[in-house]
């Protein structure tokens, strides 16, 4: 056990960078999410079109190539920025797809008779949308969203291929001085499970706070 | 008819059209639902609407809030012909009161939010008027102890009432039903009646799809029979009731009428 005492602080560093990805990338994909699926149902064509396409764009691609492109084609393209913030971008875009898949399953529990009714007591459709359609459809979705938030946590690992220094990263790193790969690597993927398991029961009470009263 | 688009109502103690359809044509693709169809309703006037599944009634309704567009005619309500979407069709729908068959209220909401919602988000109203005006149309309509309550806490009656609360809580001119209690369980039927019966002797203007005959007899002014997209026939619910003229009316009643 001395190894992870001798390196405590890299460690929880590296920790602390996993968490920020996962927190600010996971806050970002929600919002971005949202937006989408409200593209998605819009009654404008355009709109439903290029929602559509970026959910198919980003579901269909690995998000290991979506991050090699980013950071090694953006510069290419004179966009400079440093690894974590890349990644971090490339993460919230990526989730933001399965976070619209989310939200748009929650959207199809909103019977189309609450929305009628809403338009016929003379709601826009902006109001409709924000009163009635997204405040239960993001109800539907807390668990499904919970889901991926889990997903996103584990798939920051994946910013270590391209040289973020996160959990995973610092764990490779130990093992290369030390050498005991499975003492490290599981003690890795328990604190993955831990940040797994804070998110699901995050999202469970969430779920029951803001639960529809039957 | 002159100067109609100024949208204010003439003297009180005219009889002036609070909805007028001229030669409504409505189509669903190549299938023509709604056929010439001309109706006057007068301002205070309660119009039943009936006749077989699938006449057309529910698109009228749908059609008199522009829930559904028409393929030509025009439909005017207190003289202002239907606009296009936009703020200005949003206004409109906020002077038509609907209830539907199946209540449609918001599920995730008090029954009391529900009432105020629109007050507040579409008329502007201060949050303290339209808690205070709601309790008193949930009190009106029986349902005042139920205001903390969620939708799906209620009875399918209770629930009606409550939808009807919301649309009168935007003083809506016409109020349109279509088939209130048709989703209801038989004990509930009549404490939605009482309710809808009462809201006619107070003078609003109404639009009633359904079959409950006792409703028609007792508050109805008219009643209009539907049948493949047409009005077939109106006439006052003892004239109708008791010998309606066209055959395809009395086939219909006779299977409706208790014998
Ligand atoms: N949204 C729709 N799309 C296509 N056809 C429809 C739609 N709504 C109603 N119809 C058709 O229009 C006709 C009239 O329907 P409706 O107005 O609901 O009749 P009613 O209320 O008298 O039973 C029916 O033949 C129905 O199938
Ligand atoms: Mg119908």
């Amino acid at each position: 056990m001395n190894i992870f005492v001798d390196s405590a602080g890299p460690l929880l560093e590296a920790l602390g960078t996993t968490v920020m990805m996962a927190v600010i990338a996971g806050v970002a994909a929600i919002v971005l999410g949202t937006v989408v699926t409200a593209a998605r149902i819009s009654p404008i064509p355009v709109l439903r079109g290029l929602a559509f396409a970026y959910v198919q764009f980003f579901v269909n691609v690995p998000l290991l190539v979506l991050l090699i492109l980013a950071v090694f084609a953006l510069p290419d393209a004179g966009l400079l920025l440093p690894l974590t913030p890349t990644a971090i971008i490339v993460l919230a875009l990526y989730e933001a797809a399965y976070v619209a898949e989310a939200i748009r399953s929650g959207v199809n529990t909103v019977g189309t008779g609450q929305i009628e009714a809403s338009r016929a007591l003379g709601f826009t459709l902006v109001q409709s949308l924000r009163l009635v359609v997204v405040p239960q459809a993001l109800r539907a979705a807390v668990q499904p969203i919970g889901n991926v938030m889990i997903a996103l946590t584990m798939n920051t690992a994946l910013a270590a291929a391209v040289g973020v220094v996160e959990l995973t990263s610092e764990a490779n790193k130990l093992n290369l001085v030390e050498a005991q790969p499975i003492l490290i690597f599981t003690v890795a993927g328990l604190i993955y499970m831990a940040l797994a398991l804070v998110i699901g029961l995050g999202a469970g009470r969430i779920e029951k706070r803001v639960a529809i009263k039957r | 008819m002159a100067s109609s688009s100024t949208g204010t109502s003439t003297p009180a103690g005219t009889a002036t059209a609070m909805v007028q359809l001229t030669d409504v044509q409505k189509h669903f693709g190549s299938h023509h639902v709604l056929k010439d169809v001309s109706l006057t309703i007068a301002a205070r006037e309660v119009v039943v609407v009936v006749g077989p599944s699938g006449s057309g009634k529910s698109t009228l309704c749908r059609c008199i809030n522009r829930l559904e567009t028409i393929t030509s005619g025009t439909i005017a309500v207190d003289g202002v012909d239907l606009p296009a979407e936009g703020r200005a069709l949003a206004k409109l729908r906020a002077e038509v009161g609907m209830v539907f068959q199946s209540f449609n209220l918001f599920a995730h909401r008090t029954i009391l939010d529900n009432v105020t919602l629109a007050p507040i988000t579409v008329l502007g109203r201060s949050r303290k008027d339209a808690r205070a005006e709601g309790l008193a149309l949930l009190e009106r309509v029986g349902i005042a102890d139920k205001a903390d309550h969620f939708p799906a806490q209620l009875s399918g009656g209770q629930q009606q009432r409550a939808a009807i609360a919301r649309a009168l809580a935007m003083k809506p001119k016409v109020m349109l039903f279509d088939e209130p209690t048709s989703a209801l369980d038989p004990e509930m039927v009549s404490e939605v009646l009482d309710v809808m019966t009462s809201l006619a002797g107070d003078g609003m203007t109404m639009v009633v799809v359904t079959h409950e005959m006792g409703f028609a007899r007792r508050a109805a002014d008219r009643v209009i029979f539907m049948d493949d997209g047409r009005i077939v026939e109106e006439d006052t619910p003892a004239d109708f009731f008791d010998h309606a003229s066209s055959p395809r009316a009395q086939a219909f009643l006779s299977k409706i009428l208790p014998h």
